[in-house]
């Protein structure tokens, strides 16, 4: 099927242009752009981690200087932002996945946070297990 | 100006029109069609239509019976062999619509779902949860996509059509989005506008509904036939006239007056029933279920509002489960519009203009007497509604009638010659003559909200749901001032780009003459039939008025009011009994 | 569908004071205008008005010119979509009791969208992106009619209605940074659309549409900000649509490289 264009005469269509600026427009865009940036975030700890398994395998001289530096005031507040991010990361992304993937019991729609929640319930194990693992040794 | 040309035009893509053209591209896909419609499609009024569309589909069902139900529906105006061809393509196209997706409701085991709908005997709406109207549209839109020989002019305003040689030959349209005013000539055209509730102040209808294709056929000398049958919707919401489907009560609402009262049982509707009985009570007909509300107000026993007074229909014994499930819009609107819940609340409403069951004479392919003018959907009376149309007749009507104008359009154009050049004078002269008398026009007095809102007034006081001799006369003469005043109208508006006040002037002008056509048939029509009462005329006259009333406006602005007798084939006319136990051989009995 | 109360101002419970509410309303004539400007208009303050009462009041009394575009003022065709305070809403479904008595209220064309003409907005780029994913049912085979109706149960017909509620009102790409930034991206309501045909057990053309939308204007050009289906008046929710499409989309790609070349994808059985 094939639409017509309008005539010749094609009265002139104002066209907003959209500012460098438009996730200030509203918070709702704002806090899109800082869960966007908050895989930077993912990507920060992912970095460190590799950092750790490095002096790790460096021996105990190499550890003691990566643990140093993360005492210092600026690496202790980046990391604090960064576990911020990484939390908001976290959960709006167990909030957001049920959405891409409905799951269906008995004909009707799961709801929600049903789906979400055992993500939840993973994580709080998971991180439990570790947090165990980690500290019974000290 | 640019003359365009196509094979076979549609005036409106509303239902009808988006069915008849995609009935053209299957005869024909040789066949160029234009779809000239003044709103984006799935803008069409057909959007708004609830309840459900029949066609028999159980096997408990007849073809006769849905005839007859038709035909005493309709208090005998229909035209038979209009409603027998009706009543059998009726399962064919909406089986058609399922095939293109029509997200029909379904029975457990997968097969299409019926319900009951007043007036009908059996059950036989197809329906789609309750937006019917709102998903046949979408589904047709979305299919008429993919036929390449259709050509969609949208936003494009008809003014004229342009008729030579004693044949229409096209149409003349402003282009709204630029203002330029176009012609496009085709070799057949096909109405399909819809009706003309905007006349009343208070209506379902959209903003769009003024009649235009109705008037344009008139002015271009062809005949509006039935016009002075008006169906009043029994249930709309105050104020705002949105509609609260008739499903709401085929699903087991009642009915009540101030005091609780079902009383639909005083007006010879039957004996209430905890669960709905068919063609009885709530699921009368719906000039029968207006006119009980009048006698109710006039008794004193409705509820006075500020927007007039009401009733109450009652849909709490539903449950939420049902009404969820089968009445999701209904609640919508009621929680949104009336800020009521009608899980445990009472739903006010009061009867409402809704349809027309009168518009452009046609036969039963969709022809009308101008030659190369067809025509189908509400703007088409062929008439197989008569005096009272049975809701879910009009969204089949407007598939089957679609369909049968498409392929009878198809067919004549095939044997057509281009359009003449003679036509683009008459196109020229229409250009001017709305330069002139709109566009350029300065020292006007009359604003065409006022204009309107006097018109709505006096239609509805002359030729509401009872009518009299008096009161017509009054609202005739009011008209036939109201048509000296616009001559002398004004605009605020002379822009051409997206020209809204134009494009409501010429509205108004096409709703004027229709009202006027309106009233005219209604002072000749001295009986009373459905939808048209007269209190000075109460009883039915088979003898003088078994007939269409056809209505043609003379070069002098003067109209004439002949009649054409009913088809009657094989139902001869009879009472029109609803409350009563019928034996189920009744129906087919009664037939010859 | 939760309840809305229209809030009783203190004005009007005294009753004789004249309720006024303030449209500041945007306003464009190309024939004259090289950019949108404001108009204020004083309007009366009605507690069942909504925003398009608003409107009509100022064409039909104050200033004619006045353009935009309506028709069924009961929240099904889709027309009345405009900006209110920034906002993207349905006028005919937005009271003014919402703003409150004596309340300064913006009115703009959706955004993102070419203007036309006051409170116009050129669609002709949006109608292209709809046709443009095959709205349609494709099938492979057409039975006769005489074979019946195509089946489909209740929890089928279940699985896509949500997405076939879209209204066309593009309130959803007056929401969508993407649409704002890219406007070449399809769009929230083009894949709902096409997710609604995908999802119809009668339809045979996923892969088609797949082809259509698995590239970075289409599915992948979404980042899930999520404001499409916030501003949704039906509920359709087109970022879900989305997001199932972009799982759907990723699983095949995987399924492409494990599963042997002319494995049948179509995989909806019809029985009739």
């Amino acid at each position: 099927m094939t639409m017509q264009p309008s005539t010749e005469f094609h009265p002139r269509w104002y066209r907003t242009r959209v500012s460098t600026y438009w996730w200030m427009g509203s918070w709702r865009y704002l806090k899109f752009i800082l869960r966007e940036l908050s895989s930077v975030a993912v990507a920060w700890f992912v970095v460190m981690t590799l950092f750790q398994l490095r002096a790790l395998l460096n021996g105990p001289d190499a550890y003691a200087r990566f643990t140093h530096r993360l005492q210092s005031p600026w690496m202790i507040a980046l990391n604090v932002i960064a576990f911020c991010f990484l939390l908001l990361h976290t959960i709006t992304w167990f909030n957001l996945a049920p959405r891409a993937m409905p799951v269906r019991f008995g004909g009707k729609r799961v709801p929600e946070f049903l789906v979400a929640a055992p993500n939840y319930g993973l994580w709080v194990v998971a991180s439990a297990g570790i947090a165990w693992f980690v500290l019974r040794t000290s | 100006m640019e003359i365009r040309s196509h094979d076979i035009l549609l005036v409106g893509g509303g239902g009808a029109g988006l069915r008849a053209a995609i009935a053209a591209a299957e005869v024909n896909p040789k066949l160029s069609i234009a779809v000239v419609s003044k709103v984006y499609p799935m803008r069409s009024h057909t959007v708004s239509a609830e309840g459900g569309a029949a066609g028999v589909a159980k096997p408990d069902d007849s073809l006769d019976e849905h005839a007859y139900d038709t035909i005493s529906g309709g208090d005998w105006m229909c035209d038979q062999d209009a409603v027998e061809a009706f009543v059998k393509d009726a399962p064919r196209e909406l089986l058609q619509l399922e095939r293109w997706g029509c997200p029909w409701n379904r029975e457990p085991d997968g097969h299409i779902a019926v319900r009951a709908f007043g007036g009908m005997k059996k059950k036989r709406t197809w329906f789609a949860a309750d937006k019917t109207g709102f998903h046949m549209l979408h589904t047709l839109f979305q299919t008429s996509l993919k036929y390449q020989p259709i050509t969609r002019y949208d936003e494009w305003f008809v003014t004229k059509l342009l008729v030579d040689d004693g044949r229409v030959q096209g149409v003349v349209a402003i282009d709204v989005m630029s203002g330029k005013i176009q012609a496009i000539t085709a070799k057949a055209v096909i109405v399909c506008t819809g009706g003309c509730g905007r006349i009343f102040p208070f209506t379902t209808n959209a903003n769009i509904k003024n009649g235009d294709g109705m008037a344009l056929v008139q002015r271009a000398g062809g005949p509006l036939k039935d016009l002075e049958f008006l169906q009043y919707h029994p249930t709309g919401l105050p104020f705002t006239g949105i509609l609260i489907t008739e499903a709401a009560r085929s699903e087991g609402g009642y009915m009540l007056n101030k005091d609780g009262y079902r009383y639909l049982q005083d007006y010879n509707l039957g004996k209430p029933q905890a669960k709905p009985v068919l063609r009885s009570m709530e699921l009368g007909p719906r000039d029968r279920l207006s006119q009980a509300f009048v006698k109710e107000d006039q008794k004193g026993r409705t509820i006075p509002t500020e927007y007039g007074s009401v009733v109450h229909l009652d849909l709490r014994h539903l449950g939420e489960k049902l009404i969820n499930a089968k009445l999701p819009f209904v609640r919508e609107l009621c929680l949104k519009y009336q800020n009521l819940d009608p899980v445990t609340e009472l739903i006010p409403v009061r009867p409402v203009a809704h349809y027309m069951m009168g518009g452009i004479s046609t036969d039963i392919h969709g022809a009308t007497p101008l030659a190369g003018c067809f025509a189908a959907g509400e703007a088409a009376c062929v008439s197989i509604n008569g005096a009272n149309r049975l809701g879910s007749n009009s969204l089949t009507e407007c598939l089957v009638f679609g369909a049968r104008a498409g392929r009878s359009a198809a067919e004549f154009a095939a044997g057509q010659e281009i359009p003449n050049g003679r036509v683009l004078a008459q196109a020229t002269d229409e250009q001017k003559r709305l330069e002139q008398r709109y566009l350029r026009k300065t020292g006007g007095k009359e604003r065409i909200a006022t204009l309107r809102e006097e018109m709505q007034k006096a239609v509805e006081s002359g030729a509401g749901i009872y009518r009299e001799q008096s009161t017509l006369t009054q609202a005739a003469n009011k008209l036939r001032e109201l048509q000296e005043r616009y001559a002398n109208i004004s605009l605020d508006d002379h822009s051409q780009t997206f020209n809204t006040e134009l494009t409501a002037a010429l509205e108004l002008g096409y709703m004027l003459d229709v009202a006027q056509s309106i009233v005219e048939c209604a002072l000749y029509r001295t009986e009373s039939r459905g939808a048209h009462q007269r209190t000075d005329f109460p009883e039915r006259d088979d003898k003088r008025f078994l007939a269409h009333s056809l209505v043609r406006r003379n070069s002098d602005g003067s109209l004439k009011v002949e009649y054409l007798p009913v088809k009657i084939t094989r139902w001869p006319p009879g009472e029109r009994v609803y409350g009563q136990e019928e034996k189920p051989g009744d129906a087919i009995k009664q037939a010859g | 569908m939760g309840r809305r109360k229209s809030r009783e101002t203190q004005s009007s419970k005294r009753g004789d004071m004249a309720d006024k509410i303030v449209l500041e309303i945007a306003r464009y004539a190309p024939e004259k205008d090289e950019k949108p400007s404001f108009q204020s208009f004083e309007v009366p303050f009605r507690k069942e008005w909504v925003v398009l009462d608003a409107l009509n009041h100022i064409k039909d009394r104050l200033d004619g010119s006045l353009t935009y575009r309506w028709s069924c003022r009961m929240g099904v065709c889709g027309s009345c979509g405009m900006m209110v305070n920034g906002e993207p809403k349905l006028t005919c479904a937005t009271f003014l009791s919402s703003y409150g008595n004596g309340a300064k209220v913006r009115v703009e064309p959706l955004r993102y969208f070419p203007v036309i003409r006051d409170l116009v907005t050129a669609l002709s780029d949006f109608l292209a992106k709809l046709q443009g994913v095959k709205p349609w049912l494709i099938r492979k085979d057409e039975p006769p009619l005489s074979a019946g109706e195509f089946l489909q149960t209740p929890e089928q017909l279940d699985l896509y209605k949500q997405f076939s509620m879209c209204i066309n009102c593009t309130l959803c790409y007056a929401a969508c940074p993407v649409v704002g930034l890219e406007p070449t991206f399809v769009g929230p309501a083009a894949i709902a659309l096409a997710q609604r045909y995908n999802l119809d057990n009668r339809d045979q053309g996923a892969q088609e549409r797949l082809g259509l939308l698995a590239h970075p204007e289409g599915i992948w050009g979404c980042t899930f900000v999520g404001e499409c289906t916030r501003v949704c008046p039906k509920q359709v929710d087109p970022a879900g649509a989305i997001q199932q499409y972009k799982l759907k989309a990723a699983l095949e790609w995987v399924k492409s490289f494990v599963l042997p070349r002319g494995h049948d994808d179509a995989g909806k059985e019809v029985r009739s």
